[in-house]
């Protein structure tokens, strides 16, 4: 879940003490005009929870209120990577003399956080590392509750910050802490700008929720930006289904990741095209009912999959919510099922006395018989 | 000396959160396979004798009275930091941490110790360890004959449901399996698809290795890389070939990000390093026939 501009300033730098230009957010044209008015010529900001917003034409200066006006206006209700802009951050200019490059983000194959910075700042950082490599700093932090002065100091060694370099290593101590207390997957700071008057601003930030943390963070979840949904799959996040709509003819209800993704795969294997993707693995395996219900409501939906192979859910308990449905809606689609694993015996039964059907030996058998009925 | 993480019979197992109905439930499974279970944390429960096995206050409290080599969690994932320091701190060798959707800081900071007190760590997000006939740990249906027979093939998954699928397949064309290595489906694990690779290339009971891995992060190239030094055949499914670009399918580590953590980029690599990639889970088997040929199973 990612924050927006505005909020990950507020409420994930400022409280670290990481300085900010003065700005506002407007939601319409004319608060962006008085906004101009009071703090002069401004940067204009789509809030999108996305980059490449200024190579979308989402970024843009006002030198006057009656110019923010008319850049607020063609801002406000563009789409940007599917993202509606519904909000621009007006924030005043001031003249840089230097811009970095700092973000701390999880490391996965370490195990730890890693920690970079780069004298260069403004451009993308994957770009900055394809061609200038030698210009970031890396410094992996594997003991999580150490990452200290010393350890920034040392990470800038040698970079050319001039007296600018203890001020960059407290803020990079800072940013760290921050990571830590609000389960960041990511915080990024780019530019991180050095004015004429030598002081540290933060001029955009992103920032990644930890989706699993959202429990205990729950004043950023709740500002957190969702990804760009269709309306069947907010009303599966709604019940805690993950529901991920394609465009094929081919339904497909399986448990657990794994086996969903092959079942997709095997699918598009025998020249078929998957409707979704929706598991009803772990704990949502008692949802087999509404997860059917919610995949049945999509209309290209020509022929179904159930493809159960139990391991912590057992397959008696999703057949039965398979049955329950079904028998509930009474589809006029084909349904094709391969069940086995932990309860497989019970499954297998309750389906033939239910719907009347045989589950088939093998889930490539039952995903060509889909994809035939699905023409 | 535990083979961790092969799963043996000669492992003494802790398993914290016994008492509640998934670990009630699933202990009992464990319990019939022969898995050597000595004991159970529950601190409510402190002092009472649940399944037949003493119940302690905190995994300490149990290391104190008994050798344990291996703990696995029954815990929700608010829980599982607490709980993973206690058996950390108490002195397991390893750790089965099979809860998903644990914070990733709460996992730094276990990983870390776990690091400093030299204890393994499979998952987080993982279905557990199979050794077919002999001992189990976790949520897979290690009881079920159907599924898991015993026999000379290590499997490797991220996936419980799709392993469970491979090795019913492996079962049906006749072949056992030394071992069943879930690895877990997040991003950030214990074990990672390397190290189940490396223990199963070493582990003398095992002949040919099925590695069953699936887009997103790195591992099964980095996996390649180790697959090249093997003698052992390794035999690949990788899931996600169908999945759209930048979408999470559910696991928290299957994203596919650009180029990075693709499918094709995944497979390049494996194929590279000797290991045969098919298509789909069926023809696994034919695929291990054609590798071990002294095998030669009819598998229709």
């Amino acid at each position: 879940m990612n924050l927006l501009e505005h909020d990950a300033k507020t409420l994930i730098l400022g409280p670290a003490g990481i300085k900010l230009l003065d700005s506002v957010l407007c939601r319409d044209a004319d608060e962006a005009a008085i906004a101009v008015e009071r703090l002069g010529p401004s940067v204009i900001k789509a809030q999108v929870p996305t980059g490449k917003r200024g190579k979308a034409g989402g970024i843009r200066v006002a030198e006057s209120p009656a110019q923010a006006r008319e850049v607020a206006q063609s801002i406000l209700g563009m789409a940007i990577s599917g993202h509606r802009v519904g909000a621009v951050l007006v924030e005043t200019c001031a003249p840089i003399a230097r811009e970095f490059y700092a973000a701390i983000l999880h490391a996965p194959r370490e195990r730890a956080s890693l920690v970079l910075f780069a004298a260069e700042g403004g451009m993308d950082i994957e770009e900055l590392a394809a061609t200038r490599p030698d210009a970031i700093r890396r410094h992996l932090v594997t003991s999580p509750d150490r990452f200290d002065t010393a350890d920034a100091t040392a990470m800038l060694d040698g970079l050319e910050l001039g007296d600018a370099a203890p001020a960059i290593a407290d803020i990079l101590v800072r940013l760290y802490r921050r990571y830590r207390e609000t389960d960041a997957e990511l915080i990024e700071i780019n530019p991180l700008a050095q004015l004429n008057d030598g002081k540290l601003v933060a001029l955009d930030c992103k920032f990644t929720l930890d989706d699993a943390a959202a429990f205990r963070q729950t004043s950023l979840a709740a500002v957190a930006q969702a990804d760009p949904a269709t309306s069947l799959e907010t009303e599966g996040a709604a019940l805690g289904l993950k529901y991920i709509e394609l465009d094929g003819s081919v339904g497909i209800l399986a448990n657990g990741a794994g086996l969903t993704m092959t079942t997709m795969d095997v699918v598009r294997h025998y020249g078929g095209r998957p409707a979704n993707f929706l598991e009803i693995g772990g704990d949502a395996y008692t949802k087999a009912e509404p997860a059917l219900a919610l995949l049945l409501k999509n209309p290209r939906v020509r022929a179904l999959v159930v493809n159960f192979c139990g391991a912590f859910a057992r397959t008696d308990v999703m057949a039965r919510g398979v049955a329950e449905a079904w028998n509930r809606l009474k589809p006029d689609v084909p349904v094709f099922f391969s069940v086995h694993g932990t309860g497989e015996d019970e499954a297998v039964a309750l389906v033939r006395r239910e719907l009347g059907v045989d589950p088939f030996d093998f889930m490539e058998d039952a995903v060509c018989a889909a994809i035939e009925a699905a023409q | 000396m535990t083979m961790f993480p092969i799963i043996r019979r000669t492992d003494r197992i802790l398993v914290q959160g016994l008492t509640g109905s998934q670990g009630s439930f699933w202990t009992e499974r464990m319990l019939e396979t022969g898995t050597q279970i000595v004991a159970g944390v529950s601190p409510k429960r402190a002092g009472e004798t649940h399944l037949g096995l003493p119940i302690f206050a905190s995994a300490r409290a149990a290391l104190a009275g008994m050798p344990v080599d291996i703990a696995v969690m029954f815990i929700p994932p608010a829980a599982v930091r607490d709980a993973a320091l206690d058996a950390i701190e108490a002195g397991v060798r390893g750790l089965v941490v099979l809860t998903e959707h644990v914070p990733t800081h709460d996992m730094l900071t276990i990983f870390a110790r776990a690091a400093a007190a030299d204890c393994r760590i499979v998952g987080p997000n993982t279905a557990g360890l199979v050794t077919p006939g002999e001992a189990f740990v976790g949520i897979m249906p290690g009881h079920n004959t159907n599924v898991f027979q015993p026999g000379r093939i290590g499997v490797i998954s991220r996936s419980g449901s799709l392993g469970t699928l491979i090795c019913l397949n492996l079962t049906r064309a006749g072949f056992g399996q030394s071992s069943f290595i879930g690895i877990g489906g997040d991003p950030m694990i214990g074990t990672t698809t390397e190290d189940a690779l490396r223990a199963l290339d070493q582990d003398p009971r095992t002949d040919a290795v099925v590695l069953v891995g699936e887009i997103g992060g790195s591992m099964e190239e980095t996996a390649a890389t180790y697959a090249a030094t093997m003698t052992k055949p390794v035999v690949s499914f990788i899931a996600g070939r169908a999945a759209p670009e930048g979408k999470r399918m559910g696991h928290a580590g299957a994203i596919v990000a650009g180029n990075a953590g693709s499918y094709a980029g995944k497979r390049a690599a494996l194929e590279a390093a000797g290991v045969t990639v098919v298509d789909t889970p069926r023809v696994i088997a034919d695929a291990l026939s054609a590798r071990l040929p002294i095998y030669a199973h009819d598998t229709a």
